[in-house]
């Protein structure tokens, strides 16, 4: 049941990606070009997905667990850290070269574009980087860990 | 990145960000947990250590990604429109460092930008507001700065 449900939310996630046009990385990347022939639709993706998370998330919290685990885990933390921002500079950076964020980077990957079959294995290497780095005492030194 | 002009389409990007917005809802109720792409994969991959219990499921959400745009094609008959760059040097350094910037951030669009954003998390608020404003610049710099891309 755990695998069905979860390959049914990845295939919805991965419609709306497509149908959006997030898995296209010219879309994304003339979305990010403020300053040429910008194209505001990915302000859309955004709005659509936050509005019905946010009114979804609302409901769904309401229970005492989800249907499939015996509790809820969500991020706990409130730390705004070095970390944090430093993870959120270095990924716009990429984001702005490639056109690619993670889920659609992934979604894209059956389309067998060149540049999607190098960007993926990339980006799994830098996963793996990250997160021994995020855990590494260089910035976890006096502080309560973060999850997620 | 070929500088490729791309239309204006609110209709089908309200209808895709709603089925993304769905899909995070379903997860909350299934599993209980964040929609955050790359907090799936790191675990998926075993890059962050959780039970099996809780990493098939990511594993089949993984494959659920993969099966979209085949579906797409199978029920219209044509292929996904995309443009990605070929070169290739510049692709393997920006997934390089989407996936190190992300996992040691905790998180990207979809974890902080749609999760995040939906829970009013100032981590959240900190983050998107500090990846778009690097992608916007880096875009600036490549397209109109230096003319790269």
């Amino acid at each position: 049941m755990r695998v069905l449900f979860g390959f049914l939310s990845g295939l919805l996630f991965g419609l709306g990606l497509v149908v959006s046009g997030m898995a296209n990385p010219a879309k994304v990347l003339s979305f990010l070009d403020l300053f040429g022939a910008w194209d505001p639709s990915l302000i859309f993706v955004m709005g659509g997905a936050v509005v019905v998370t946010f009114v979804g998330y609302r409901l769904v919290l309401k229970r005492s667990a989800p249907m499939f685990m015996s509790g809820f885990d969500l991020p706990g933390t409130r730390l705004i850290d070095a970390r944090l921002v430093l993870g959120a500079m270095v990924f716009g950076i990429g984001w702005g070269i490639g056109g690619y964020c993670p889920g659609p980077a992934l979604t894209a990957l059956p389309l067998l574009a060149p540049g999607t079959l190098v960007f993926v294995p990339a980006m799994l290497v830098g996963i793996w980087g990250g997160v021994i780095l995020r855990g590494s005492t260089l910035f976890t030194r006096n502080q309560k860990e973060a999850t997620a | 990145m070929p500088l490729v002009a791309t239309e204006f389409t609110p209709w089908s990007a309200l209808a895709g960000g709603v089925l993304i917005g769905l899909s995070s809802v379903m997860l909350m109720l299934f599993f209980g947990r964040i929609a955050g792409i790359i907090g799936v994969v790191a675990r998926a991959v075993s890059a962050v250590a959780v039970p099996a219990i809780d990493r098939n499921w990511r594993i089949a959400f993984i494959v659920g990604l993969f099966a979209a745009p085949l579906t797409v094609m199978a029920i219209t008959g044509s292929p996904v429109e995309q443009t990605v760059s070929d070169n290739l040097p510049l692709m393997a350094f920006a997934g390089l460092l989407v996936g190190f910037g992300t996992a040691l951030g905790f998180g990207c669009t979809s974890g902080h930008g749609v999760c995040g954003l939906a829970r009013l998390s100032r981590r959240s608020m900190v983050s998107v507001a500090v990846f778009m404003g690097a992608a916007i610049a880096t875009v600036y710099i490549l397209r109109h700065a230096t003319g790269v891309l």
